[in-house]
């Protein structure tokens, strides 16, 4: 199909909308003139920009530089396939709090993109702000949780405590009983946050990016980055030299290895951190649940699979598979408190590996070799950050001076001690 | 699940034991001549390396031991163990600790230095 031929409103770079429309009139003709998403082109030998990493940082990272900054001589090369790292593998969760003003800055600025997101990228990524509850299981963490629940709402952001009472209210399957090991003392509630579909989100950004002809390179892998007097000068790939005056890498669980081909080090550990889901079953659950003293977190999927997570392993690892002890330790929790799952068959399994930082924060950063910058150490909780991510990385790259949102994550404060130390907010074990 | 041999106890499942990350980092001596990157250096920086790995696990529910493992942390191989104050014997553990960045850093010489100076 060719462009805006019936009259369709195009995107900004003239591909055909998705719309209603659209549905009816490709449904006519047996759905087979859907055109492609995005362009598979080969690589040019040279570009304004290139973000190393095609997962949903890298490509909102390309379709901000694009769509905000003019820039569009940009490529992004991914190793596998976009969307196939840890934007396929997280447990979807968006919220925003955090207790530190820094993190309420960028965790509140991607949720408010999230918010709009679907209508700006035209694709359906299907935001469901279905509110994350935050459980307490002793006194002191609900006095922690009363004095973050101020910080938030100082911050502008929604937040509220709830009673034993109220929590059973909205969540029936769970077992309030004050004789469990680890009663449920209370939680508080951020009614904006939820899940999104989190391949929907790489494929919109994808496609977005694409429009304003950003070159999105798969199985291509980068194997060096060059350097001429202390600048960048391109990367080095499984498919030839590419020459660019900006490199952005955003590699979520191998920016260790990503830093190390520029010589850098960062302050990273990349460990294991796994999910699961169970067999799907009839909706049961319309919020998200996070659990941090007995360590578990779950929501139902769109499908019915009831998805669960745990903290990271403890040892450092690009297995891309965890530990039993972890997982067993989560299911222990998971059936006390929500006892209807004792019956549940476990559908799969998995592990991604994420880069954790010692203050449980993301690093958006120069670094010493100009023109090099990097995007990463958001640990357990990247995926909510997404939009935001991208959008002050991008802006990071153009101006190369890091605004306001993303100065207190660079990589300075680890010299300075202005840690931003969120291992608390950050909702699981680093 | 890991399988560690503990040099004193033997073979035993992971969840006996704790993780101490990264092995052989030495302690500035004389942290007045460090400046503030060379303490971040020592602090904050991470040799986090896909392949072999010298790091530190301790039998917490056993003899309650430290000691250093070599492991490869692309396919959670466990190469070898051994006690604490010792180095590595396999040759990849050799490559791993002669190759380690560490073994130039700020925070080494200054170890060093402050060793050879009593």
């Amino acid at each position: 199909m060719k462009g805006s031929a019936s009259g369709m409103r195009a995107l900004k770079g003239g591909s055909s909308r998705y719309s209603i429309f659209a549905l009816a009139r490709n449904a006519l003709s047996y759905h087979e003139n859907w055109q492609k998403a995005w362009r598979s082109p080969e690589p040019k030998p040279e570009y304004d920009v290139i973000i190393v990493g095609g997962g949903g940082h890298g490509l909102a990272t390309a379709y901000y530089l694009a769509s905000i900054h003019g820039i569009r001589n940009i490529a992004v090369i991914e190793k596998g396939w976009i969307g196939g790292g840890n934007t396929g593998r997280n447990t979807t969760i968006i919220r925003s709090n955090y207790l530190w003003d820094e993190s309420a800055g960028i965790y509140e600025h991607a949720l408010k993109l999230w918010e709009g997101l679907t209508q700006e990228l035209n694709f359906n990524v299907m935001f469901s702000q279905r509110g994350v509850l935050t459980l307490a299981h002793s006194e002191h963490e609900l006095k922690e949780m009363r004095r973050r629940v101020e910080a938030i709402r100082l911050n502008g952001i929604d937040s509220e405590v709830m009673t034993p009472a109220q929590i059973k209210k909205l969540v029936p399957i769970i077992d309030t009983s004050p004789t469990l090991r680890y009663p449920v003392m209370g939680g508080f509630i951020q009614k904006r946050g939820g899940t999104a579909r989190h391949d929907a989100v790489a494929w919109g950004y994808a496609r977005a990016a694409d429009d304003l002809g950003v070159d999105i390179i798969q199985n291509c892998e980068v194997t060096g980055i060059l350097r001429e007097g202390g600048k960048v000068t391109g990367i080095e790939t499984s498919r030839g030299t590419i020459k660019a005056k900006k490199v952005g890498c955003v590699t979520a669980g191998h920016s260790g290895v990503v830093a190390e081909m520029a010589g850098l080090h960062l302050p990273i550990d990349s460990r294991p951190l796994q999910a699961l889901v169970s067999e799907p079953i009839k909706p049961c659950l319309d919020t998200v649940i996070m659990s941090n003293a007995v360590h578990m977190y779950i929501s139902q999927s769109d499908k019915g699979e009831l998805v669960f997570g745990a903290g990271v392993d403890s040892y450092n690892s690009y297995s891309q598979r965890g530990s039993v002890p972890t997982v067993e330790g989560l299911l222990a929790a998971g059936v006390e408190l929500y006892p209807i799952i004792s019956r549940l068959r476990v559908l799969r399994t998995w592990g991604g590996i994420v880069d954790t930082c010692p203050d449980a924060s993301p690093i958006i950063s120069k670094t010493s070799v100009d023109g090099l910058y990097f995007n990463c150490g958001w640990g357990t909780g990247g995926f909510k950050a997404t939009p935001g991510s991208g959008h002050v990385f991008a802006d990071l790259i153009a101006r190369d001076e890091p605004n306001k949102i993303a100065a207190p994550f660079s990589l300075k404060r680890f010299e300075t001690g202005y840690l931003i130390d969120e291992h608390g907010a950050a909702g699981v074990a680093h | 699940m890991l399988q560690i041999t503990c040099p004193w106890c033997g073979p035993r499942d992971d969840n006996e034991f704790h993780y101490g990350g990264e092995a052989h980092i030495s302690r500035p001596l004389d942290a007045g001549k460090l400046s503030d990157a060379e303490w971040a250096e020592y602090l904050f920086l991470k040799q986090n390396p896909k392949g072999p790995f010298t790091e530190r696990w301790s039998h917490s529910a056993g003899c309650r031991r430290w000691f250093n493992v070599v492991r490869n942390t692309a396919t959670d191989e466990i190469i070898e163990t051994y006690p604490m104050g010792e180095l590595p014997k396999s040759p990849e553990g050799i490559k791993a600790y002669e190759e380690n960045w560490r073994r130039d850093s700020a925070a080494e010489q200054n170890a060093k230095a402050g060793a050879s100076g009593k």
